[in-house]
């Protein structure tokens, strides 16, 4: 009687000496193709998982930074909300430059790369910083995806030194909710009374433009009566110190304008 | 279990010790061992690719071709320890970026590699497995000896819990700040296998050299 | 001279051996004798310089995110594959090598052949290429780290070995005998390299 054929191909596969080329590559093959399946599923399957841990950390990384801006903390704690998306924005077109990652981008060193930055004209240079950068952080504070707060840093030239500082201002992009003077060096007890309590407290509540969107914010160069329509936008000068006030006025104006957040502001309220 | 099984199992963890004596995995041990949770998670990763590699080399051992069986073996192991950091930047995130580069050079780590090719590939699926889990054991119990002393004596703390209040918290204990540095691992592990040798005095080397006694 | 630093740093500061631990199976195993250890380093330089610019070049164009933004696919992110890659390349030039000393340079073949299976496994080589992908060199840098790091693997070991030779006249108690004082040596060199973090050149 013939013999049985010895079963079939897997059979005949496993019995095959193992030095045939054949064996060699059919083994090769199915080596790496189970472990390509099983780290692709892997891998495919983890993916949504990791991107949302890394997503987290970069929040956090972020509220770092925003809460160790002067004020901040009180801020979140007016507005009620904690939750911090960051962007890096395009100053002319107002639009996320997504390339950008906000936690790394140092916005004062890109002022001083010529690549970075645009010379401003004289004419337009209101708040007296020659150059700027083309790109800026922005600061958004949530609460359940709704803006409460949109967080813009700002600077300019003051009485004896470059103010920095940042503008919050509530989701309707056109209320102040606080003006803070983080870095500056101003006469102590003149100019430098942009920090204190008093003088910074006005700012909540008083509104960046007017009905013919332009921008009316700043500092008063003399008293303003409370019944004027100026008080919506002004706030009061600091004695001796008109230099500096005049100083913020102009950064404002700067970073409100068309050379500054302007087309940004104007796209969150369209 | 047969005794024979029970041995495999156990050899590893003094008397075959994969760190103190067959001289593997002795990099990870070093890095890892600051935190005693760092090291517990490492353990954990090893022993997982140790098993998992050693079985499934074993269930295809009869039919790798010598000519490329260390390829094989590695593409193995490099699979596993994938999945292994996938999972744990999944479900672990802020553990998986303090290891950072030590789980991926498991793949490396001489005993996995090493007991692949010389147990896995000689031997049947069970005891490549109780060997895979024993070798893992034995490693495991230097690195968390050595991440207990160094985590207690280098913070005052085990497994983030507070055991000895520091100085600069308001208590007694003023930290071993050598204790945090890499190098005292290596002094750790010296004085480790110091004892044990002095208890299993057969796993003590020749000195390749003795002095004749001064006339 | 920024490329100097680099160099400096991978050899002393970041030394693979002393400072972060790497290949130490065989740091330790082939320490013994001067000249086995001076081999085994020269087999790690070679090796270290040709694998982290090959993998930098992988990392670069095939495996990291957007990586095949040339071809049309920006979003493709193949990086969970470094690991097996890095890993293949490794074991590929090693091979390479090792055929390409045996056929033109037979010498060399004799001295560092029976090395270069030690080398593939060898957690510093890889380990180079994983720090190179996560510090995100660019190919000059890589071959720059490529060749400070194997050179400082190499002088860790053959100092090693040099001090292991000396300690053989040594009266060392039993339970220390070899790995024991190995390990407690090891350390101390390791202490001492310490004295170079921070140091900056330029």
């Amino acid at each position: 009687m013939p013999e049985r054929p010895s079963g079939n191909w897997l059979q005949r596969l496993r019995e095959m000496p193992n030095d045939r080329p054949a064996k060699i590559f059919i083994v090769a093959l199915t080596v790496s193709l189970v472990c390509a399946l099983v780290v692709s599923t892997t891998a495919v399957l983890l993916k949504p998982l990791q991107l949302a841990n890394r997503e987290r950390e970069r929040q956090e990384h972020i509220l770092a930074i925003v809460e160790r801006l002067p004020g901040v903390r009180e801020l979140f704690a007016t507005v009620g909300a904690r939750q911090v998306d960051a962007h890096v924005v395009e100053l002319s077109t107002g639009n996320y430059v997504r390339a950008l990652d906000p936690a790394d981008y140092d916005q004062r060193a890109a002022a001083k790369d010529p690549q970075l930055s645009i010379e401003i004209p004289a004419k337009h240079d209101i708040a007296g910083i020659k150059r700027r950068a083309r790109y800026a952080p922005v600061y958004l504070v949530k609460r359940d995806d709704e803006i409460k707060l949109i967080i813009l840093p700002v600077h300019g030239s003051g009485y004896v030194s470059t103010l920095y500082g940042f503008l919050a201002l509530a989701g309707d992009a056109n209320t102040v909710v606080a003006l803070t003077l983080y870095e500056h060096a101003e006469t102590p007890g003149m100019g430098a009374q942009v920090d204190s309590e008093k003088w910074r407290s006005q700012w909540y509540g008083k509104k960046v433009y007017d009905d013919k969107r332009r921008v009316r914010l700043g500092v008063a160069l003399r008293p303003v009566d409370p019944a004027s329509p100026d008080f919506n936008y002004l706030v009061d000068g600091i004695t001796g110190a008109t230099r500096t006030g005049e100083g913020v006025s102009n950064l404002l104006r700067f970073w409100l304008g068309e050379y500054g957040f302007g087309p940004y502001l104007a796209k969150i309220q369209s | 279990m047969t005794s024979a099984s029970i041995k495999t199992l156990t050899s590893p963890i003094l008397d075959n010790n994969p760190i103190t004596l067959q001289i593997l995995g002795i990099c990870s041990a070093l890095a890892v061992t600051t935190r005693l949770a760092t090291a517990l998670t490492m353990c954990i990763a090893l022993m997982v690719v140790l098993t998992l590699s050693n079985t499934s080399i074993s269930v295809i051992r009869n039919h790798v071709p010598r000519s490329i069986r260390l390829i094989v073996q590695i593409t193995i192991i490099a699979s596993l320890v994938i999945v292994v950091d996938q999972v744990l930047k999944a479900y672990a995130y802020a553990m998986s970026k303090e290891l950072s580069v030590f789980v991926g050079l498991i793949v490396t780590n001489c005993i996995v590699l090493g007991r692949a090719e010389t147990f896995a590939m000689n031997n049947d699926v069970r005891s490549s497995f109780l060997d895979g889990l024993g070798n893992g054991l034995g490693y495991s119990l230097i690195l968390i000896l050595v991440g207990t002393v160094r985590e207690l004596f280098g913070s005052g703390t085990l497994l983030g819990v507070e055991i000895f209040p520091i100085v600069s918290a308001g208590g007694w204990f003023q930290p071993i700040g050598l204790m945090l540095l890499p190098p005292s691992a290596f002094f750790i592990i010296g004085l480790l296998i110091w004892a044990l040798r002095s208890w299993k005095t057969e796993q003590i080397e020749e000195p390749d050299y003795r002095a004749e006694p001064a006339r | 001279m920024a490329q100097l630093s680099l160099f400096i740093e991978a050899v002393f500061v970041d030394n693979l051996a002393l400072s972060f631990f790497l290949g130490m199976c065989t740091f330790l195993a082939v320490s013994k004798r001067v000249e086995t250890a001076f081999g085994l380093g020269v087999a790690m330089v070679v090796v270290q310089v040709v694998t982290v610019p090959v993998n930098n070049l992988i990392h670069r164009y095939l495996l990291r995110e957007g990586a095949w933004a040339w071809a049309g696919w920006p979003e493709i992110d193949l990086s969970f594959l470094g690991l097996i890659s890095y890993i293949g390349v490794i074991a590929a030039m090693v091979q390479i090598l090792e055929m390409t000393l045996d056929r033109y340079f037979p010498v060399l073949y004799r001295a560092l052949g029976i090395f270069l299976p030690l080398v593939t496994v060898n957690c510093a080589i890889l380990g180079g290429s994983l720090f190179m992908v996560e510090r995100n060199y660019d190919l000059g840098e890589s071959v720059i780290f490529g060749a400070g790091s194997g050179f400082g693997w190499l002088l860790a070991i053959t100092a090693l070995a040099a001090i292991r030779e000396k300690l053989k006249y040594s009266d060392i108690p039993d339970g220390l005998q070899g790995l024991g004082i190995t390990f407690i040596t090891v350390g101390l060199m390791s202490l001492s390299f310490m004295a170079f973090t921070g140091v900056q050149i330029g």
